[in-house]
């Protein structure tokens, strides 16, 4: 119609979108601004940054200065973290997936009245604080504790086994922690999935494996890739469980930012590494997302 | 070709126990097109999987070729399966659904894609083979579906009411389609169906079924004609039951008196009783309506024009009700009214006792 009533629907639609672009502005793109302006300044004395302009931060990420005689060199305390974040974190999602698939499963081929009670029973560890629920892992891997105590008891072992504090109980936490994550999607996947195409494949002389792996993981993989994400993506920057599991041995992504943000007094390393973290997400996204399209081109 | 002997399938137990199958004996033959007909909850689909082997009989034998299939899962049992929601694999094109059974079986590629080609053309889909199953109509669906189950060359092929999701028209032209494709790959074909028409129009032997039982097997003008019960004439198109008196039987022949006292011969029943109170069938097409007195005489009480044909409902003395059907010929007024007093008669050897 005329131009003033175009005008007046373009302002209202700005007006309805206002409540979302605010809170995309100061909530998402404003703290990771301020992020990425960090990354750039001087740390100050007592932690917080002088406004004056410097790439150390971002040098610092992957070199180090010698002590000393001022030498560069690669900084292996830091690839070693990034490194043991990934490995742990795609553990973890490995670890998840392994088992959350067959629960998932399991759930979704009961009968209708049954499964709430069992989605129930997958979340109800969730609404449990994080930290409570990492300490129940400690209690049962550590030296004195439920699995030491009753493998020495049996007789199997002498000595207990060294399992707090390692790399294992990093995973094995993290892995108890997101598996619920894991299941809901595959679960919500599976949900949906229609189980005639299981006769139609047995009966078309598909073995229980061949059904497994050509009709039903197929046909659930989005569940599969938003499970994967969901698990790997909060791995990655994990801070609690390896802090409590790791024993501040086994540093992780989160500890080593937070450790710049506290004792290291060194807040733009700590912005550069997390502005890292965001593009070793985003790397290993792209690179997953593109993989799985690409499998399902050529299985069709 | 199959074999069924003493088959039973009794669901839960206790006193929830269902019988979905009892006591099937059946033999269905090599190149048959053969159809368990019934009302839902008869046990037919029950019996086609346990064929298929997705259910396990409770007790008795089923043999395919000779060779016992009730050990053998679904996947090494020489039969496939149309499903009546058709189940294609949504993640595959037509010609992929068509060729995973081929696959599964580790068919050389070369020969997967000749026989998808093969089938693509038999069911007329060759320009779909690209497509994926959610892109085409469901009388195509139908098709892929049908395509895919005939493509390993099954020893028989089973149907589990594969045409009740199609419409009307769609509905008749797949009837003669799968008559075509069942006399063209010479493969058994056994058909669950709960509609009588699609029964009659297609089957070289029917079995009915009811109650989890098989009432009687016959071809379909054996069924229609000579119902041996009562459920089977009701089941099957519209029928005039008269409580009779039987006199006498001669080998088929059997001879009973009507409410009317008037005597006619009519067809007997195997098995059935030699005197007393019969149940007569007589098919309302099988009767004529006379001005005069017939075998049975009553008083016209409706008339209902459907066309094709033009039926009458008469009110007998004695108080039940008849009717009489007649196709209706251009410029014929035989002028009954409603109220008119008429005759019911029917040729000798058309009524047919039933079995109790």
């Amino acid at each position: 119609m005329t131009q003033a009533s175009d005008t007046q629907a373009t302002r209202r639609r700005w007006l309805l979108l206002s409540p979302a672009l605010l809170i995309l502005l100061f909530a998402a793109s404003g703290p990771l601004l301020i992020v990425v302006l960090y990354s750039f300044l001087t740390p100050g004395d007592y932690g917080g940054v002088v406004w004056k302009f410097s790439t150390d931060a971002w040098f610092n990420v992957v070199v180090e200065r010698d002590f000393f005689d001022d030498t560069l060199s690669f900084s292996d305390a830091h690839l070693s973290i990034f490194w043991r974040s990934v490995k742990l974190s795609l553990m973890t999602t490995l670890v998840a997936f392994i088992v959350g698939f067959p629960t998932a499963y399991f759930i979704a081929t009961r009968p209708k009245e049954k499964r709430d009670i069992w989605m129930l029973l997958i979340m109800v560890p969730f609404w449990t604080n994080l930290l409570i629920r990492t300490f129940a892992v400690m209690e049962i891997i550590r030296n004195e504790g439920v699995v030491n105590s009753l493998l020495i008891g049996l007789g199997i072992i002498d000595q207990p086994i060294q399992m707090l504090f390692t790399e294992f109980a990093i995973t094995l936490g993290m892995f108890y922690v997101y598996l619920p994550l894991m299941v809901l999607p595959i679960y919500a996947a599976m949900e949906r999935f229609d189980f005639s195409l299981v006769e139609a494949a047995y009966d078309l002389y598909a073995s229980r494996w061949r059904v497994l792996r050509r009709v039903i993981f197929p046909i659930v993989k989005p569940g599969v890739i938003a499970g994967s994400i969901l698990v790997f993506v909060p791995s990655l920057g994990a801070y609690v469980t390896p802090r409590v599991l790791g024993g501040g041995k086994q540093l992780m992504l989160g500890n080593l930012i937070e450790l710049q943000f506290g004792q290291g007094r060194n807040w733009p390393l700590g912005a550069a590494l997390s502005i890292t973290l965001l593009a070793i997400v985003m790397v290993a996204l792209i690179v997953y997302v593109r993989a799985a399209g690409r499998e399902e081109m050529s299985h069709g | 070709m199959i074999e069924i002997s003493g088959l039973s399938k009794t669901f839960g137990s206790g006193a929830n126990a269902f019988t979905a199958l009892d006591n099937i004996n059946v033999e269905i033959r090599q190149n048959e097109f053969f159809t368990l007909l019934g009302p839902s909850g008869c046990g037919k689909t029950t019996l086609l999987r346990s064929i298929a082997g997705f259910v396990d009989p409770t007790s008795g034998s089923l043999t395919i070729e000779g060779q016992d299939v009730l050990p053998l899962p679904p996947y090494a049992r020489p039969v496939n399966t149309v499903f009546q929601n058709y189940a294609l694999f949504p993640h595959m094109t037509v010609a992929q659904n068509i060729g995973f059974g081929l696959e599964m079986q580790d068919r050389p590629k070369a020969e997967i894609k000749q026989v998808v080609g093969e089938m693509l053309e038999l069911v007329q889909m060759t320009a779909m083979a690209d497509r994926m199953t959610s892109q085409i109509s469901g009388g195509q669906q139908q098709r892929v579906a049908l395509a895919r189950a005939l493509a390993p060359r099954p020893k028989v092929l089973l149907l589990d009411e594969p045409l009740s999701a199609l419409d009307f028209k769609l509905r008749k032209e797949m009837q003669i389609e799968l008559k075509r494709l069942q006399s063209e790959t010479g493969i058994t074909f056994v058909f669950v169906t709960h509609d009588q028409e699609e029964a009659l129009t297609m089957s070289d032997r029917i079995a009915v079924m009811s109650s989890g039982r098989i009432l009687q097997i016959g071809g379909p003008k054996d069924i229609y004609d000579h119902p041996a019960e009562r459920f089977v004439a009701d089941f099957i198109g519209d029928t005039n039951f008269l409580e009779a008196t039987l006199q006498s039987v001669a080998g088929e022949v059997a001879t009973v008196t009507l409410p009317s006292g008037k005597t006619v011969a009519a067809r007997a029943v195997q098995g059935g009783s030699q005197s007393g109170a019969v149940t007569l069938a007589v098919r309302p097409e099988h009767a004529v309506l006379t001005r005069e007195s017939g075998l049975l005489d009553g008083v016209l009480e409706n008339i209902v024009y459907f066309g094709t044909d033009t039926h009458y409902h008469v009110t007998l003395d004695g108080g039940s009700a008849f009717v009489v059907r007649k196709q209706n010929q251009p410029n014929t007024g035989e002028g009954f009214e409603t109220g008119d007093r008429v005759g019911v008669s029917f040729e000798a050897g058309v009524g047919q006792v039933l079995r109790d």
